[in-house]
């Protein structure tokens, strides 16, 4: 018997700061420049205060189900600076980073969280999907936008993302195989948070990593730090430019760990590692950025109070605005169901109007 | 103007749109060089190129989840479930996506798409290729489900559907793909998707169908007029939602309804017919709806499938039993 190596792989490890924010030599221009940091520190604390405002509405019965991204944040805003507003994003419900880098407004997402459609109604990023609450779904409409900017031959990318407990789910592979096959801009991003609600990874893969489920797709694979934003940004960038031009699809793994609850509905005091969650607590992104700024003499505790006082005023005006936002009307369940109303179903419309608050 | 079976005019339709409309994308297993397992797509690859009649990976979702993405961009995808019993792995794209992204936005994303599949019994097919589960997806609002039962209406319709502006489910009952041809005039006329057609005038009692079922329907019709009773026929076409003023109006002149569908009986569209007439017509009923269907059953393998699959003879036998309240 011959026995030859038909197929082979490996996967790479981005990392520029350390988690004492210590840069690596050959770390990327962008991150040289300390405005741009100054505001992407700014956009990972902003993500945070938001957050917090937001479970705060939720236990205080003035929101719904809330998922927070504490830890996390370097992800979205990462790959959301390396956008442009001509890219899409379709994202999923830990994707507050990223949206909000595109240009969706905190109080729309207040307000889609506290059970309105008008939050998904995005102003400004107007081809942007609303958050897919199915687990994976994402990934192939994002394979389908990809698809029609290719047949146009337009130059922008798509990025979409899911959590790593999400790419056990057969529309990961379908999605990721078929952007694979046809060549298509996607960036598919994991949040490799280690947890799926209550399950660790071990549970979902065998796999060492979750950037090799590209190589299976013939795609390209990378594993990232997530908690690091200049590498997070840097990956993106090569991974949006690499889609905008043709070159096809890439899958990034961000390693991450979720130093919140699933959502606002989960305690993860029941299952998850005190002693764990305290040494990841070491590894966050905030810190690390600071740290890197601090040693760039571009941040100082003034700064940080100044910063700290304008956040609070952004994200005051933007739950003032969602608690003001108007209450919908009953037709709103029947006007965009289709561009015409079903005549069998008017009468319905007509009742519940009628009925109103009642 | 020639003279074309139901899969010819299905193609025909396509065709038209591909032809006239640069937004409709077409694809799906095996549609592109093999022209679909069935040849709906035939000849429409090498017409209109790789680009715009593409075969896909073998996935469903992936078929209905890409058709969501393309047409949130604004094109007009036309996707093709080989068969209706493969559909399911669609489902949650179909039902969680396609459905809803119009509502769920207030109107900023739409999906204007056509999912199309061949459906039903009667081709002595292997498991799982003859179940009739239209209901299924008339349940979902936000959808449109929409039958041809021949060929001029399958390219009325089928024009209708890829221009319509939301997700239609476009179910081909593959039993009359080829047992009957209509001269069609390709000329890109649609029929609407809010009507049924009455097909036959009757005064004595209204039978309503669709899809295969409706050439069983015609021939019972034909045989109860030999008897004395006078049948109208409507073709409901459009089974969600349901054009229901036209079959009320027409319940109201003869006083008799039975619906006649291959589908299970339970929680079908033949149960919906019932309970709209019985909500809004039932005072000028003169006797109880009757329902002639397939049985609360497992689709049977093949060998069963005649007894499966109602007979003219079984409505000949329901529709006596309702003449006989006078």
């Amino acid at each position: 018997m011959t026995t030859t190596t038909v197929a082979s792989f490996e996967i790479e490890y981005h990392q520029y700061l350390d988690a004492n924010g210590k840069p690596a030599k050959d770390i990327p221009e962008f991150a040289k420049d300390m405005n741009t940091m100054r505001e992407l520190y700014r956009d990972m604390y902003k993500l945070r205060v938001f957050d917090a405002k937001a479970y705060a509405l939720q236990r205080t019965g003035k929101m719904g189900t809330y998922p927070a991204s504490l830890g996390q944040e370097a992800i979205g805003i990462g790959y959301g600076d390396a956008m442009t507003k001509e890219d899409v994003l379709i994202p999923y419900y830990r994707s507050t980073g990223g949206l909000l880098k595109h240009g969706v407004t905190m109080e729309e997402i207040l307000l889609y969280w506290g059970g309105d459609e008008a939050g998904s109604n995005y102003s400004v990023a107007k081809e942007d999907f609303p958050i897919c609450v199915p687990i994976a779904n994402q990934i192939i409409h994002a394979s389908g936008v990809a698809k029609a900017i290719q047949m146009r031959k337009q130059k922008r990318a798509v990025v979409t993302e899911i959590g790593e407990g999400g790419t056990s789910e057969g529309d990961f592979y379908e999605g990721v195989n078929v952007a694979g096959i046809w060549n298509l801009g996607v960036v598919f991003f994991i949040n490799n948070n280690q947890w799926a609600i209550s399950v660790p990874t071990d549970i979902q893969t065998a796999c060492e990593t979750y950037a090799q489920k590209a190589i299976a797709a013939g795609v390209e694979g990378i594993q990232v730090d997530g908690n690091d934003i200049v590498a997070v940004r840097e990956v993106a960038n090569y991974a949006l430019e690499k889609a905008r031009n043709g070159g096809g699809p890439t899958v990034i793994e961000a390693i991450t760990y979720r130093l919140c609850d699933h959502t606002t509905a989960d305690d993860a005091s029941r299952y998850d590692d005190p002693k764990v969650k305290e040494e990841a607590w070491k590894n966050e992104p905030l810190v690390r950025l600071r740290k890197y700024l601090e040693k760039n003499k571009a941040w100082s505790d003034k700064d940080e109070e100044a910063m700290k006082e304008e956040v609070a005023k952004e994200v005051d005006a933007a739950v003032k605005a969602y608690e003001a936002a108007p209450k919908p009307t009953p037709e709103l369940m029947f006007d965009h169901l289709y561009a015409e109303l079903p005549e069998l179903t008017k009468p319905q419309r007509e009742a519940a109007i009628k009925r109103g608050a009642k | 103007m020639a003279a074309i079976t139901l899969i010819e005019a299905v193609n025909a339709a396509m065709a038209y749109e591909l032809e006239h409309d640069q937004d409709v994308v077409l694809f799906g297993e095996d549609v592109g060089k093999n022209g679909g397992v069935f040849r709906a797509t035939d000849g429409l690859q090498k017409k209109y190129g790789k680009e715009r009649v593409i075969d896909t990976p073998l996935a469903e979702s992936m078929i209905a989840g890409l058709a969501v993405g393309m047409a949130a961009q604004g094109m007009k995808p036309i996707a093709e479930m080989q068969f209706m019993g493969f559909i399911f792995p669609a489902v949650d794209q179909i039902f969680c996506h396609a459905a809803r992204l119009r509502h769920r936005t207030r109107g900023r994303i739409t999906q204007p798409m056509v999912i199309r599949a061949p459906y039903g019994g009667g081709i002595h097919a292997p498991e799982h290729h003859s179940e009739s589960t239209e209901a299924l997806f008339s349940h979902i609002p936000g959808l449109k489900v929409v039958i041809p039962s021949n060929p001029s209406r399958a390219y009325g319709l089928m024009l209708a559907a890829i221009r319509d502006p939301d997700p239609v489910i476009f179910l081909e009952p593959k039993r009359v793909y080829r047992i009957v041809k209509h001269e069609v005039e390709d000329n890109g006329e649609e029929y609407p998707l809010e009507a049924c057609f009455v097909d036959r005038e009757g005064s004595d009692i209204t039978l309503i169908s669709w899809g295969a079922m409706m050439h069983e329907t015609l021939q019972a019709a034909e045989k109860l007029a030999a008897e004395g009773i006078d049948a109208e026929v409507i073709d409901v076409a459009t089974v969600s939602p349901i054009d229901m003023d036209t079959i009320l109006e027409s319940v109201e002149k003869t006083g008799r309804a039975c619906i006649i569908q291959e589908a299970p009986k339970s929680g079908s569209i033949g149960s919906e017919i019932a309970a709209e007439i019985a909500e809004k017509g039932v005072l000028n009923l003169l006797a109880p709806i009757g329902r002639v269907s397939g049985y609360d059953t497992v689709m049977p393998y093949y060998r069963l499938e005649k007894q499966y699959m109602p007979t003219v003879d079984r409505i000949l036998d329901e529709v006596r039993t309702i003449m006989e309240y006078k």
